[in-house]
């Protein structure tokens, strides 16, 4: 009896267990609550602007919340509130709530429209690479050399995203947001992407680089980044444009290594596209 | 003397009322084709909410549970179809047949036979639409928004979504004819354009927006029908064409499209405020101006939907700054709801509930939409889940928070009785509890970069998205008070007076409850309009 006890007990201890473990896998997601600052010189400036505009926001809010919640509390009928039908227009008030918020907006819109200037200034560019959407995989080539490959969905993901596969995307590393090769930029320098697309539109988006571009068949649209040099490490982002079944499984993984490592990474890139650009030949002329 | 004129009403019903299903599709008096609508867009409204519980109910998790990736497309762009052109513009079509003539003081509204068509195009455009749940290939599952060349990869369902959208265009089109008709020739003498209520001037200024873009979605739509099966290439680069273009007539179409669904929201909140503050409308004439300002301001922002897509420097400010300028004609309003409120003597039954809910919660959606005018930060917010945040707090606690609020307030008028306001109470605090468990969440969601339209997510958008989930089935699940409600409402309600609300202003109010058959035979006195017109 004691025994029976003792064991359903220790089978619920390791239910528990077993239940507090496998959230424990996964990042908690509950403190994601606002944009990431970001590592590039855009993503903070953006940043910067989304935080502004929230605070206005609040400030806005705290105003109208404030006014709406003092009229339901002070002039409660049960409360013996009577109410004065003689106040039903006043222009000067009414020019007063035109005015101040359009005063706000300049104030918004400057701002704005100095960090869209920036945005849209590519020029002095020192890497351009062309990114080239299909469904459902991202073709990073580098211009100028002849490194070009595709970037999919990695295998552990993909086979836990399969419909009802059985496997907990707990356990999967980075699930739904890794892939096989990885785009590689230098960290420091002026990234230009070329963005198209081949099939249908779909959009390349790192939100710690602080943008998204939509990858369009048949045009060719322009990003720049630049990474803090001290920011090296892995970013990841998705698909952000619908385009067909499989658009959620389509993620942007980026290496953002120091210039040193980048420029041993392109070299070695290469070295192996020649090698192989090689190997039929030779392998032809031996047969 | 009310019951006397009660009985009156009823003999008049013998009268003239065709009975049994005649009755109905024959119909040409604007209270049953307004019922008709109303009853429509409910049950639309339960077929958009199944939709919509199918797609949170996926997403509760992560990992694929439920559904193939390509029918949660379909559910998220049929979702959006029926909730649009099924759900929200029918059920304002329904209210303004049952309320314009009522409020003008006409007897019904002016083109019935066209009214009859209007609506009885709409259960023929909603059984192709749905009936490609069935077809080969499934239901459309590129976006409600229809981009080329995605929507182009589709299967028999492609044909049959273009003839439903180009029914429902029809059919919104000749109702909105109906309607400018109606507000400019069937007004009771006396009954000057400023001496409307406000839902009719919303309305008045809705039905020239209804006029305007339909036809170019119809246009739009066409062109993808004739890229798919007559060669052309209006919308394929390969043959000259631009897909960015689609997005450019589509959104000529759908900016004004939002404001179709929203203004007469506008109008709804405009009368309910008043009535519940005891106090009439705070500037009247400066939200007949704000309105009409909104309309024309619609024309000119529909490029903020695609700032994404690649556009020169100046297109990208001027889009900006127009689309900033929209929240100042928006601010208007909020501030004379505001003032309305100011020294009044406020009372909180159900209607009013859904109106100052409104007025929260829109607000919050005006914030989030302030916030995607900018257009670097929308180069970040700009399809992620802060999108989807943004248009849920304006369309659900904005449109149908209006829309619940509107059937709350002339449902006595209506069927001359007087609902459970307890339970309509329960209805509320469950609706207005559980719609910010639901959508709140999701601007975090995709601050923290989750994109809209996906399936499944990676593991650090879980706890969120199990919340919002959370919020959607009981959101969903307490809708079904609504019609309960209505319907132990209509069977053994209380009897209502005429002025069912005890400071009601506005014509329709000075008729007895349930209101007549035919609403106006003669045209009110002018000392009944004067009345009526205390906004």
């Amino acid at each position: 009896m004691i025994r029976t006890i003792q064991r359903s007990g220790t089978a619920f201890a390791a239910v528990v267990l077993a239940l507090l473990a496998a959230p424990a896998h996964a990042e908690s997601g509950w403190h994601l609550l606002n944009m990431p600052v970001g590592v590039t010189e855009l993503s903070k400036k953006i940043y910067g602007l989304h935080m502004m505009i929230f605070w206005w926001c609040v400030a806005i809010g705290i105003v109208v919340f404030g006014w709406m919640i003092w009229a339901i509390v002070a002039f409660r009928k049960s409360k013996g509130a009577v109410a004065n039908t003689a106040m039903v227009h006043s222009t000067k008030a009414e020019i007063i709530w035109t005015l101040i918020p359009v005063a706000i907006l300049v104030a918004m819109a400057v701002p704005s429209a100095r960090v869209l200037i920036d945005i849209e200034d590519a020029r002095n560019t020192e890497l351009t690479i062309k990114v080239t959407a299909y469904q459902w995989k991202w073709q990073y080539q580098y211009l100028g050399t002849d490194v070009a490959y595709f970037s999919t969905l990695a295998h552990e993901s993909n086979s836990a995203r399969e419909l009802q596969s059985g496997i907990d995307p707990a356990t999967v590393p980075n699930y739904l947001l890794d892939v096989d090769n990885p785009l590689v930029v230098p960290a420091g320098v002026k990234v230009r992407l070329l963005v198209t697309a081949q099939d249908v539109i779909h959009s390349w988006w790192v939100p710690e680089f602080g943008m998204k571009k939509d990858a369009i068949p048949g045009l060719v649209n322009e990003m720049w980044f630049k990474v803090d040099a001290d920011k090296t490490g892995r970013y990841r982002g998705q698909c952000a444009e619908l385009c067909g079944r499989d658009h959620g499984f389509m993620p942007i993984v980026v290496d953002v290594m120091s210039r040193e490592d980048f420029d041993a990474w392109l070299t070695a890139r290469k070295a192996a596209v020649k090698q192989a650009a090689a190997a039929p030949s030779t392998s032809a002329t031996i047969s | 003397m009310a019951t006397h004129a009660h009985t009156d009403a009823v003999h008049d019903d013998h009268d003239h009322k065709p009975h049994g299903w005649r009755r109905w599709v024959f119909s040409t008096n604007h209270k049953d084709i307004g019922t008709m609508y109303l009853v429509f867009a409910c049950t639309m409204f339960f077929v958009g909410g199944t939709m919509a519980l199918i797609i949170r109910a996926e997403l509760f998790e992560p990992g694929l549970q439920f559904v193939d990736p390509q029918f949660f497309n379909s559910m998220t762009a049929m979702h959006a179809l029926v909730m649009i052109f099924g759900a929200i513009m029918p059920a304002w079509v329904g209210l303004a047949n049952w309320l314009i003539p009522m409020q003008i003081g006409a007897p019904d509204m002016a083109l019935p036979r066209l009214n009859n068509l209007s609506f009885w195009i709409l259960p023929f455009a909603f059984m192709l639409l749905l009936g490609t749940l069935f077809v080969p290939g499934g239901a459309p599952a590129g976006g409600w928004t229809m981009y080329p060349p995605l929507a182009l990869q589709a299967g028999d369902s492609f044909p049959m979504m273009i003839f439903a959208i180009h029914l429902m265009g029809a059919s919104s089109i000749l109702g909105a004819i109906n309607v400018v008709v109606t507000v400019m020739n069937m007004r009771a003498p006396g009954m000057n354009l400023l001496k409307m209520p406000l839902f009719v001037w919303t309305w008045l200024i809705t039905a020239y927006l209804l006029v305007a873009v339909m036809p170019v979605l119809a246009g739009a739509v066409t062109m993808l029908l004739t890229d798919h099966y007559f060669g052309t290439s209006f919308f394929a680069a390969s043959g000259g064409g631009d897909p960015v273009m689609f997005q450019h007539i589509f959104w000529f179409f759908g900016h004004p499209e939002v404001y179709i669904m929203i203004l007469p929201a506008f109008g709804v909140v405009s009368e309910i405020i008043p009535t519940f503050s005891r106090k009439p409308l705070f500037g009247y004439e400066s939200m007949v101006y704000a309105t009409a300002a909104i309309g024309f301001l619609s024309f000119i922002v529909w490029a903020h939907h695609m700032f994404t897509v690649g556009m020169p420097l100046a297109g990208q400010l001027f889009f900006m700054l127009a689309t900033m300028l929209i929240s100042v004609p928006t601010g208007v309003k909020i501030f004379n709801w505001c003032a309305t409120m100011t020294r009044g003597s406020l009372t909180f039954e159900p209607p009013m509930l859904f109106a100052l809910a409104f007025l929260f919660l829109f607000t919050i959606g005006g914030f989030s939409g302030l916030m995607l005018a900018i257009v670097p930060a929308d180069f970040q917010y700009q399809d992620s889940y802060f999108v989807v945040a943004h248009f849920h707090y304006v369309l659900v606690p904005g449109s149908l928070f209006a829309i619940v609020g509107a059937v709350y307030y002339w449902l006595p008028k209506w069927v001359g009785r007087m609902y459970d306001q307890k339970l309509a109470k329960v209805h509320f605090w469950l609706s207005a509890i559980f719609v910010n468990v639901l959508f709140f969440p999701q601007h975090f969601l995709g601050l923290a970069g989750m994109p809209r339209r996906i399936p499944d997510y990676a593991t650090q958008f879980a706890d969120w998205n199990m919340v919002s989930s959370i919020g959607a089935f009981g959101f969903g699940f307490s809708q079904l008070l609504l019609p309960y409600i209505i319907i132990k409402c209509v069977k053994s309600g209380a009897p209502a007076p005429a002025r069912a609300w005890d400071s009601a202003h506005g014509l329709e109010w000075e008729l007895p409850s349930p209101a007549p058959f035919h609403s106006w035979e003669t045209p009110p006195s002018a000392a009944v309009i004067a009345r009526g017109a205390e906004h």
